[in-house]
């Protein structure tokens, strides 16, 4: 008794004069790939042409500068802390009498560096960071020749003052909010400054 | 020099260039082919559409490294791939590219050597070029392209019965073993595909399995043989290999074109061009073109072929050759005989 209604018997025979011509079965199948002649190719021509990255992509890192240029980060080391690859290292310089516009609190990163061939691009440095100086960004990071290249230091990661690099979409409201919260008015620019003199009282 | 002798000289060095550029071409064509038929991009960074891609090709094939294996049997190994490389050059030989043109008053064959017996002389050559394959599996002493080469040998000698078969057909018909008869015949009469329609497929049948282009390429089946005859092979000397099988399936095409479609021939030619009042030589010009335009398509087709259908198994191979096309073969030479007499055709 068969157990479900859609086996079929199957026979041995022999093939008939017209299979075994092959013809009628290779006209078909020409007709099947020529058709693909005329198919819309779903090829993405990378360099040139680029997919829009979703607002969550996690990329090549950025390291911010506050809205007056300064350098966000303070080389507290939390987000080597936090990075599970252990991709980061950094080394820590105290800021010197008129570096102020550099620098945007009295402690720095002099060396920066994060291997990206050991990042998993998690994004825990991100969320580990109290100053947000480190985001991901929807940038792919480019390729090398050695691997020596791929440990990006200060100079790939800090983002230019006159090119700043957009990670609006990296903030979505839950984060925007949270920011209003008193604890984080450290992070706040150093344009509206009435909160910071109340906390340096 | 005679001015005959200077104009032939300058053909063979054209055909020859030709051939190269066109089985350069054609290994680009390949693969742009495959891709579009695959749903991809192709080559498409070396120059615009990839068209610079072959000189790429070429050079890496230069640059790697040469290699001979330590058993194997130095001289044959070199040998082999130059041999087959020649041999599917010198086919190009007889094989009629257009009319005649006239410069200064003398009249000049747009064809290397007119030799009436053409069609067996490429008989001739064709079934020297499985040497090439042979030598070069065999003195690679390596299994697998030991096997390659045993393959492509049976193959080859199992389906050039077929193909000459098929061919005496033809020349029943057109009672002449010159090809440039037989294209001389398709410009006065119809071309030979309208009374020889099995007897052309069955030859185009034989012509892939004798080009070793899928899906009678058992001969470097990669599956089962690594590469088969040319495993061993690297640098250029597999770069001939390859080459040459292009440079076949060029050939190959071009003998279908004059053979069955007219060769350099296009419908109301002379019509076209007494209407338009082009001079003989325009003409001549205009038929070259047509027939590697004819030739353009052949190659097309061959790739279309090769990126549908899968490759046959060995016993499928010698069973369509012994079993369905020499059968055919011989049937069609029957008809065409029975229908010669009843016409009184017979010579």
């Amino acid at each position: 008794m068969p157990l479900t209604n859609r086996s079929k018997t199957v026979t041995v025979r022999e093939l008939t004069l017209s299979e075994r011509l092959y013809l009628p079965a290779i006209f078909k199948g020409m007709l099947i790939t020529i058709s693909h002649l005329f198919k819309r190719k779903p090829t993405v021509k990378y360099p040139e042409v680029q997919r829009e990255m979703a607002p969550v992509y996690r990329g090549q890192h950025v390291l911010k500068r506050d809205e007056a240029g300064a350098e966000r980060c303070t080389a507290c080391g939390l987000c080597a802390v936090a990075c599970p690859a252990e991709a980061i290292t950094m080394e820590a310089a105290e800021r010197k009498k008129g570096e102020e516009n550099l620098y945007r609190e009295e402690k720095y990163a002099s060396i920066y560096e994060i291997n990206m061939l050991r990042c998993i691009f998690c994004g825990l440095c991100e969320e580990a960071c109290p100053k947000e100086a480190i985001f991901l960004t929807d940038r792919i990071v480019p390729s090398s020749f050695t691997r020596g290249e791929e440990v990006f230091g200060k100079d790939k990661l800090v983002e230019p003052a006159d090119a700043r690099v957009d990670v609006t979409r990296r903030q979505t409201s839950e984060v925007l909010e949270f920011k209003q919260d008193k604890k984080h008015y450290h992070n706040r620019t150093f344009l509206d400054k009435a909160p910071r003199q109340h906390r340096a009282h | 020099m005679s001015p005959e002798l200077i104009f032939s000289i300058i053909l063979c060095v054209a055909v020859f260039a030709i051939s190269l550029g066109i089985a350069a071409y054609a290994t680009w064509g390949e693969r742009k082919f495959a891709a579009v038929l695959q749903d991809r991009v192709g080559p498409n960074r070396a120059g615009p559409f990839g068209l610079l891609q072959p000189l790429a090709d070429g050079i890496k094939m230069f640059m790697k490294e040469e290699m001979i294996p330590n058993q194997s049997n130095k001289w044959l190994f070199i040998l082999g791939p130059c041999f087959f490389m020649l041999t599917s050059l010198m086919v190009s030989v007889v094989i009629p590219w257009g009319s005649d043109v006239t410069i200064d008053g003398i009249t000049y064959a747009l064809q290397i050597t007119d030799i009436n017996i053409g069609i067996l002389y490429i008989f001739g050559v064709v079934s020297m070029g499985i040497y090439g394959i042979m030598i070069g599996g065999w003195a690679s002493n390596n299994k697998y392209s030991l096997l390659g080469a045993l393959r492509a040998s049976s193959q080859m000698i199992s389906y050039e019965i077929a193909m000459g078969l098929s061919i005496i057909a033809l020349v029943m018909v057109t009672g002449t073993l010159s090809l440039r008869e037989i294209s001389a015949q398709q410009d006065l009469g119809l071309a030979n595909i309208v009374y020889q329609p099995l007897g052309f497929l069955i030859f185009m049948v034989c012509a892939f399995a004798e080009a070793n282009r899928a899906p009678f390429d058992l001969a470097e089946c990669e599956s089962e043989l690594i590469g088969g005859y040319h495993t061993e092979y690297s640098s250029m000397k597999l770069g001939l290999y390859l080459f040459a099988e292009y440079i076949n399936m060029f050939v190959s095409s071009a003998l279908m074109a004059t053979l069955y479609f007219g060769g350099y021939n296009f419908p109301f030619q002379h019509e076209i061009a007494d209407a338009l009042g082009l001079s003989a030589n325009l003409l001549s010009i205009i038929q070259v073109l047509v027939f590697f335009g004819k030739i353009t398509l052949f190659i097309l087709f061959f790739m279309w072929v090769r990126w549908t259908l899968p490759r046959f198994r060995y016993d499928q191979l010698m069973s369509l050759g012994w079993k369905v096309l020499l059968p055919l073969a011989l049937a069609n030479i029957f008809i065409t005989g029975l229908v010669m007499f009843f016409l009184g055709k017979l010579k």
